[in-house]
C-alpha cells in the first residue's frame, strides 16, 4: 500500500515521477482526517501542501534523479508534539500548553525541514512524555492500529500509531526511559534512540534533561539511518549536544566492518528470565520469549556469536530511574507557572501570586504529571536528598559500568533482549496502577541511564497477532553498528513489512 | 561490594528488599510537597496521592539494598565538562516575539497578581 511504503521507496518513486510529493501528502492528509486512532493533535495540512509543492519544484529540477542526494525531499513526516514548531500549536498533550504557539522551532525539526521533508502535523503523546501507554494525554488516548482496544505504547504513542497505520511515512519521537522503543515494539515498527547528545535537545520540551533524547519511528533501519543523518549534529544552542562528526549512517548500513559475521552479541541473564530462573518462563510473556529466542537464532544464522553475560544492577534501573526522572521533571516543570506562556488560571480579585501559581499548575497538569512532580519534590527535599537522589546517581554509575564492562571486558559488540515484558496491553488496564505501568520500562530505561544508543525492531507476533520487538543496544556513539545489525536482520526477515488491518472511522 | 541477586519472581515483578522498612507517606507529607511544588491538592486527592506515593517510595527504597560506598555519582551520561564560549553578546532582542504569547503584558512587562509579603 502506498501509505505503508518506506522513505527509501518513496524517494525512488518521487524521482521516477510515479507520483508527486503533493499527491502523496494529500493522500496522507486524507487518511489522517478519517482515522479513528487519535494519533494526531494538530494536523498541519496547509503547511504540508506548501512544503510538498516546494519539494515538487526541487524534484523536477533535479539534475541527477538517479542519485538520491536528498532522500527526505518531499517525504511526509509527523512530529511528536513535544518539539517546538514556530507558529504552530505545541501542546505536549497537556492542558498547560493548550494555547502555546511556539515562538521558535526545535533544531532537530528544523534540520529535517531543511532536508526538504514535509510536516503532516504534531502527534499525540503521553502528557509531557510521562507514560508508557499514551493514556495520560489531555486529548485522549491513542489506539493501537493492530487492535484499537489496546494501547500503542508511550510516550510516543501518537507517532507510533501514525507510522504503523500509514498516516505518515515516519515520525520523530523522544525517549527518556523507553518512549520510542516500547511503542515501536507495541506497533511493529523500528524505533531508535541514539546516544545521548547526538541530537540537539534545543526546542524539545524538557522532561528529564539527563535522560531525554530525540529519535525516530520508521518502517525500517534504512529509513532511520536517513533521518538520523539529517537530525544529528552539534548545536551550540544545546550545551549537552556532542561535538562529534555525524557518520554517514545510510552508507554504514552495508559497511563490511559492521557485518554480523563474527560479531559477539551479549545476552544479559536479566533480559532472559525464561532461561535463567529456577521455575519456568515468567517475567516476560511466553510468546515474547519464543520470538526473541528465534530472533537470536536468526542473528546467529547471520554469523553472530552469542555470549551470556550479567548486568547485575540492571533490575535496579526501575527504582533508579523513578528517582532521577521525576526529580529532573519536577525541576523542569517549575517553569510552567502561568506568567509568560501557556495556561494561566482565571484572574480573581483577591488572588495573590502564590495562589495563581498553584491554581494554574493544578489546572494545567494531569494526575500522572502531578504525581511525578510530587515524587521528584520528595526525593529532592531536605533530609531525603542523600538517601534518594544522591543514592540514585551512584546507582546510575553502577548501571552504566555494567554496560561498559559488557562491551569492554566481555568484548560484546552488541547486547540483545526483548524490548518489553508484554505485548500491547488493553486500554485502561494499568492506568490505576502506576507501579505496574512503570514496569513496562524494565528492559529499556537502563539504556537511558547509561546514555547508550538502542533500537527496537519487529521480531514476531503473539497469539493475537500483536507485534513483538527485539531490543539491541550498542556502545556509546556506535549507532552505525546498531543500524547495520538491524538492517541485516531486516534483509533476512519480513516482520517489519507486516501491516495492521485497516481501521475506519465509524 | 555486595551484589544483590535481583531474581524476578512471578508474583511481583520487582525485587523486594528486606533491608528497609517501607516509608509511609501521609496526607500532611503530600500537603507539604504540594506547597513546595506550587500545586493545589484537594483533601480527597491528598489521600489518593499519599497511597500512590507510598507505593512509589517502597519501590525506590529497593535501591538501598545495593552497596554504593565510594561510588562517584553519575549526573550525566556523557560526563563531559560544560562547554564554554567567548563572552560576547550573541542574543538579539526577542521581546516582541516572546511577549506575543504571554497571558498579560503591559508596557513591555509581564503582569502578575500582587505578591503578598
Amino acid at each position: 500500500m502506498l501509505h505503508h511504503r518506506t522513505i527509501a521507496a518513496h524517494a525512488k518513486a518521487l524521482r521516477r515521477g510515479e507520483y508527486s510529493s503533493t499527491d502523496l501528502t494529500q493522500h496522507y492528509l486524507t487518511r489522517i482526517q478519517t482515522s479513528p486512532l487519535n494519533a494526531y493533535i494538530t494536523p498541519t495540512p496547509d503547511l504540508a501542501l506548501k512544503q510538498a509543492q516546494a519539494a515538487d519544484t526541487h524534484l523536477k529540477s533535479d539534475p541527477d534523479p538517479d542519485q538520491i542526494r536528498r532522500p527526505l525531499l518531499g517525504i511526509p513526516l509527523a512530529h511528536k508534539d513535544l518539539f517546538c514548531t514556530a507558529g504552530i500549536l505545541t501542546t505536549c498533550a497537556s492542558n498547560m500548553l493548550h494555547n502555546f504557539i511556539a515562538p521558535y522551532t526545535a533544531t532537530a525539526i528544523q534540520k529535517i525541514a531543511d532536508a526538504g521533508a514535509v510536516m503532516l502535523g504534531k502527534t499525540n503523546m503521553d502528557e509531557f512524555a510521562m507514560g508508557s501507554s499514551n493514556e495520560t494525554s489531555c486529548y485522549g488516548a491513542v489506539k493501537n492500529p493492530w487492535n484499537p482496544t489496546r494501547v500503542p505504547g508511550g510516550s510516543s504513542g501518537g507517532s507510533a500509531a501514525a507510522v504503523a497505520a500509514g498516516l505518515a511515512a515516519a515520525a520523530t519521537a523522544t525517549d527518556t526511559g523507553g518512549s520510542i522503543r516500547q511503542p515501536a515494539a507495541f506497533c511493529g515498527l523500528t524505533g531508535i534512540k541514539p546516544s545521548y547528545g547526538r541530537i540537539s535537545r534545543y526546542g524539545m520540551v524538557a522532561f528529564a534533561s539527563s535522560l531525554d533524547q530525540a529519535g525516530v519511528l520508521t518502517r525500517t533501519a534504512e529509513d532511520a539511518a536517513h533521518l538520523l543523518r539529517a537530525m544529528c549534529g552539534h548545536d551550540p544552542h544545546d550545551s549537552t549536544s556532542l561535538n562529534q562528526k555525524v557518520p554517514d549512517y545510510p552508507a554504514d548500513l552495508t559497511a563490511k566492518t559492521h557485518a554480523l559475521k563474527g560479531k559477539t552479541i551479549g545476552l544479559p541473564k536479566q533480559f532472559f528470565p525464561h532461561h535463567h530462573q529456577k521455575t519456568s518462563a515468567h517475567g516476560i510473556a511466553p510468546s515474547i520469549a519464543t520470538a526473541i529466542d528465534q530472533a537470536i537464532n536468526q542473528l546467529q544464522t547471520l554469523g553472530a556469536k552469542t555470549k551470556i553475560i550479567d548486568l547485575p544492577n540492571a533490575a535496579a534501573g526501575i527504582p533508579c530511574y523513578y528517582v532521577l526522572a521525576p526529580a529532573e521533571a519536577a525541576s523542569n516543570l517549575a517553569r510552567f507557572d502561568g506568567v509568560r506562556y501557556g495556561h494561566r488560571t482565571e484572574a480573581k480579585a483577591d488572588q495573590d501570586l502564590n495562589q495563581m501559581y498553584r491554581q494554574t499548575r493544578s489546572q494545567g497538569f494531569g494526575e500522572e504529571v502531578q504525581r511525578r512532580i510530587l515524587t521528584g519534590t520528595y526525593v529532592l527535599s531536605a533530609g531525603y536528598y542523600d538517601a534518594y537522589y544522591l543514592k540514585a546517581q551512584k546507582l546510575r554509575r553502577l548501571i552504566a559500568d555494567d554496560f561498559h564492562r559488557a562491551f569492554t571486558d566481555h568484548k560484546c559488540d552488541l547486547l540483545a533482549g526483548p524490548t518489553t515484558p508484554t505485548t500491547a496491553f488493553a486500554l485502561g488496564e494499568k492506568t490505576q496502577d502506576p507501579i505496574a505501568m512503570y514496569h513496562n520500562d524494565i528492559f529499556t530505561n537502563a539504556v537511558n541511564l547509561a546514555g547508550l544508543p538502542a533500537i527496537s525492531i519487529p521480531a514476531g507476533q503473539d497469539e493475537n497477532a500483536l507485534p513483538i520487538g527485539l531490543h539491541l543496544i550498542a556502545p556509546y556513539l556506535h549507532e552505525s553498528r546498531l543500524l547495520s545489525a538491524a538492517h541485516q536482520f531486516q534483509c533476512a526477515t519480513d516482520w517489519h513489512q507486516k501491516t495492521p488491518p485497516e481501521q475506519s472511522k465509524k | 561490594m555486595i551484589s544483590y541477586d535481583f531474581s524476578i519472581s512471578p508474583a511481583i515483578f520487582y525485587p523486594f528488599s528486606p533491608h528497609f522498612p517501607p516509608m509511609s507517606i501521609n496526607k500532611s507529607t503530600i500537603s507539604h510537597l504540594a506547597t513546595l511544588a506550587r500545586l493545589e491538592i484537594t483533601p480527597a486527592q491528598e489521600k489518593h496521592h499519599a497511597a500512590q506515593l507510598t507505593r512509589i517510595i517502597d519501590l525506590i527504597a529497593q535501591m538501598q539494598a545495593i552497596n554504593t560506598d565510594n561510588i562517584p555519582p553519575l549526573a550525566h551520561p556523557s560526563d563531559t565538562p560544560l562547554p564554554l564560549r567567548p563572552d560576547r553578546v550573541t542574543e538579539t532582542d526577542q521581546r516582541q516575539t516572546y511577549q506575543k504569547i504571554a497571558p498579560y503584558t503591559a508596557q513591555n512587562l509581564y503582569l502578575t497578581p500582587r505578591v503578598i509579603d
